[in-house]
């Protein structure tokens, strides 16, 4: 390893919490002009990693270089005044500033700011690194895609050399990935070091130059994009050969199991989120539902199992509208939601309870009398574990504590074992590892395959199109068109949710 | 900053013991400081409030008596605080419940004994439940800030008492003096082993809420809504029901106290019927952890550390207010302990000199 020309040398570092080793003896180095990618599960250290390299954390052991000198990170301001920049998977802006505020705050000028200089010396900064920001724009006005932007203009006006990118495409839609992509060639260009952190690993593969793959806290190895291949880094990433093929099971029958009309709701400020939505539901399918974050996806789900009050319009579950009736009723019906929100735990489960506690949460309304017997709930805790291969100290250990995975197993085993007809999932996959992505698809095949009406709604469209037999894309409240998911790629999903509509809109109702 | 806070992932019994065990005994050493500069002996004292707490028959009945209604406020607390419903109103829902309760025993103080008692400690109940009732229906309906109501509240019933009391409850026997005439027998509850009934009705609260938090449903559904709204409505709570529910139960509790406290221990209505216990039992309630059996023992020795410091008022001619720095002190460290079971305190080292270095 030469250090004269990396710019960056993360040497045997180690940074642990409590028991957890989140980075054990890492090594990390990356050049000038390099697109460098971070990949690895969830939890392999990444983040952990990247944190301590923009000062958030400060690792146990272990050294940081930059351009040869040993440098110390106490804050995230040292490592701003060293040249790095993080651009965080949340977006650190203030919504009711324009972007050009967003810029300035927080920088040391004189008391007195000169506005038109400031303005002049980033516009110099968007044109050379093909940045689309409307600097007088405010940020609540802006398109995820554009806040980004934001952001990286942000890092770069305060002078970074070197940007980490966590895991930036996550929101993104594939036009807008290609956008940001051509940014960060530029920012190679004008000698930068850029790092992405990404599980993605055909975005990886497109952008990268060099990749350093991490599992369980440790450096498996650090490769050159060009000498290798998406099978062997997940081999790498995972830890043993994985069959990167989705199944997709034939439909079998052509019975609507749910069918909604004209459905529309509007939210807490009055505006409309749902604008006369219509589609149909087989028995023994599964339908994704794709679309940009926030185009009315999660109220959907929650209209449909009565949880977001419907302005009008039908939802009718075998001839029987659902509208109006209440949370439980919906229940007794047969249909279940797993919803995973963002948060993961804001809905569905209770983080502080224990495993039994959040199947009976599912099981006590039926149940007679005043108290409750934790019995039935108890032997479900045990069988749900052992089918689905959870780990965890005990079932009475505060899911909280549990990975993301295992508390999103526990979730889809609870929903799964009420044997319910329609089951709408959210999000199933959301930041879980490739072994267990695959072992729910798995299940929500096995439920396919039972005849289970499935609302599946995803934001990975290679998963997506892999799984579902039919695409339906929403755009701000609005259904795009329905695709057969054999014919559909990923290009004219993107379009459609960026707002094209597609011509025959019959195919709504086509199968 | 030279030190930095962290919290602790997990902590194993013997440190949280630890931690508190040494919390006691600095605050002993601090307060044992405060006892020098008044010119007493610190240990003479301290063995002195453990004397008055425990050290006789009466002092432990005075204990006990004292112990009571932070136990029953605190268990109805406790139904609130579970969902995060912030009741801080205990202080007025005892009120009127004592005042629901003077109510009867004040109209009817000829009726049989068994009766009168039965229908004030109902009438306390509904009262008190009712007056939860007001807060509750704001938020359920309104998303109002229940601290805000609760508190307000507590002022409204207080002045409610003075006015009886100035008023149309003033006892034209009391020769001029404000006061509501004293309760007839018929509406005292009886004695129990030197101590009023009161004491058997709380422990048998601390079972019955220990079942209802965690065997029964709306105690479940209390507990999920407590955690989460949106899952509370996902798994099919009735959410303003819920609330509804939850606050009369609370208040409901609030109001058996000052039913206890106006008829075994003031055997009248006045404004210090709740002796500050809907404030005290908010404090009773979080070091019990909102868990019954928890509450019992904190109660009584909450109970005890009050009784103590009246007792070495009188033993060692120290005004009130010094006593009352004592238990101040000696709960101040009890409560910073709990920061330190959850929180730690690693070293940072210099580093606003190093970073100068390096960076140049």
């Amino acid at each position: 390893m030469s250090q004269d020309t990396a710019y960056i040398v993360m040497k045997n570092i180690t940074k642990t919490f409590g028991k957890v080793i989140a980075n054990d003896n890492v090594n990390f180095s990356v050049q000038k002009g390099e697109i460098h990618s971070l990949l690895g599960e969830n939890g392999a250290g990444k983040s952990t990693l990247m944190n301590m390299l923009s000062g958030i954390y400060i690792p146990d052991s272990g050294s940081i270089f930059i351009r040869g000198e040993e440098v110390k990170f106490y804050s995230p301001k040292d490592s701003i005044n060293a040249g790095i920049g993080m651009i965080h998977q949340h977006f650190k802006l203030v919504d009711t500033l324009s972007a050009l505020e967003n810029i300035i705050i927080g920088q040391k000028t004189g008391f007195f700011i000169n506005k038109k200089s400031l303005e002049n010396k980033i516009k110099e900064i968007i044109s050379a690194f093909g940045l689309e920001v409307d600097l007088h724009k405010k940020v609540y006005d802006m398109s995820v895609g554009e806040k980004q932007n934001l952001e990286i203009l942000k890092v770069l006006y305060r002078g970074a050399k070197i940007l980490i990118l966590d895991e930036p495409t996550a929101v993104l839609t594939p036009q807008e990935t290609r956008k940001l992509f051509a940014i960060m060639r530029k920012m190679k260009e004008q000698g930068c070091a850029v790092i992405f952190i990404s599980h993605k690993l055909n975005e990886v593969m497109e952008i990268s130059d060099k990749i350093t793959v991490l599992r369980k806290g440790k450096t498996v190895k650090t490769l050159n994009k060009s000498e290798t291949n998406p099978q062997e880094l997940t081999e790498l990433m995972v830890g043993h050969p994985v069959d990167l093929s989705i199944k997709r099971l034939e439909r079998q029958s052509s019975e609507v199991v749910l069918k909604v009309r004209n459905l529309r709701a509007v939210n807490e400020e009055g505006v409309e989120v749902l604008k006369g939505i219509n589609f149909d539901l087989h028995a023994g399918e599964i339908l994704s539902v794709a679309g940009i974050a926030g185009s009315g996806q999660k109220e959907l789900c929650e209209t449909i199992a009565g949880l977001y009050p419907v302005t009008s319009g039908e939802i009718l579950f075998k001839e029987e509208d659902l509208v109006g009736k209440t949370p439980k009723e919906i229940i007794s019906k047969g249909i279940s939601m797993s919803f995973v929100p963002e948060d993961r735990l804001g809905m569905g489960l209770v983080a502080a309870m224990d495993i039994v506690d959040n199947i009976l949460l599912k099981q006590y309304q039926t149940q007679k009398g005043l108290l409750l017997s934790r019995k039935p709930a108890t032997a479900k805790a045990k069988e749900i574990i052992k089918k689905l291969d959870i780990q965890t100290p005990s079932i009475y250990h505060p899911i909280r504590d549990l990975s993301g995975g295992n508390i999103q197993k526990v979730l889809l085993g609870r929903e799964l074992d009420t044997n319910p007809e329609v089951l709408i999932t959210a999000y199933p996959v959301r930041g879980l590892d490739i072994n267990t992505c695959y072992k729910i698809y798995d299940l929500l095949n096995e439920e396919k395959k039972k005849g289970v009406a499935i609302l599946f709604i995803a934001e990975d469209l290679d998963s997506l199109i892999g799984l579902s037999d039919r695409i339906m894309v929403l755009s701000n409240g609005e259904v795009m068109g329905i695709l057969d998911a054999r014919k559909a790629t990923k290009e004219e999903i993107g379009l459609m949710m960026l707002g094209e509509k597609i011509k025959e809109t019959e195919g709504a109702y086509a199968v | 900053m030279l030190f930095k806070i962290v919290k602790r992932s997990e902590i194993s019994k013997e440190k949280s013991i630890c931690i508190r065990i040494l919390a006691v005994l600095l605050a002993l050493i601090t307060s044992g400081i405060f006892i020098l500069l008044l010119d007493l002996n610190p240990l003479e004292v301290y063995w002195a409030m453990v004397q008055g707490a425990f050290g006789s028959k009466y002092r432990i009945e005075q204990t006990i008596i004292k112990a009571i209604p932070l136990i029953i406020t605190s268990l109805g607390i406790a139904v609130a605080f579970k969902m995060k419903f912030w009741n801080i109103g205990g202080e007025g829902q005892i009120i009127m419940g004592a005042f629901a309760a003077s109510f009867f025993a004040l109209r009817f103080p000829d009726l049989p004994r068994p009766l009168l008692l039965s229908l004030m400690i109902i009438a306390a109940v509904v009262a008190g439940g009712l007056w939860a009732l007001i807060p509750a229906f704001f938020k359920a309906q309104f998303d109002t800030n229940e601290t805000i109501v609760t508190l307000m509240l507590n002022y409204i019933a207080l002045k409610w008492i003075t006015y009886l009391q100035y008023g149309p409850w003033r006892d034209p026997a009391a020769q001029g003096f404000p006061k509501i005439p004293n309760f007839s027998e018929n509406a005292i509850l009886p004695d129990l082993l030197g101590v009023h009934i009161g004491w058997v009705i709380a422990l048998a609260l601390v079972f019955i809420m220990y079942i209802f938090m965690n065997h029964s449903k709306l105690g479940f559904e209390i507990a999920v809504l407590g955690e989460s709204e949106n899952t509370a409505r996902y798994a099919g709570v009735n959410i303003k029901k819920t609330i509804l529910l939850a606050l009369a139960i609370s208040g409901g509790l609030c109001g058996l106290t000052g039913m206890i406290e106006a008829s075994a221990v003031c055997n009248t209505l006045s404004v210090e019927v709740t002796g500050g216990v809907g404030f005290t039992a908010i404090v009773t309630t979080w070091l019990g952890a909102l868990s019954a059996p928890i509450i019992l023992v904190v109660s009584f020795l909450f109970a005890a550390l009050i009784q103590a410091g009246s007792f070495i008022q009188t033993a060692f001619g120290i005004p009130a207010a010094a006593a009352q720095i004592l238990e101040g002190m000696i709960l101040f460290f009890v409560l910073g302990s709990e920061f330190f079971v959850r929180y730690k305190l690693t070293k940072n080292g210099g580093f606003s000199l190093n970073l100068k270095k390096e960076v140049s």
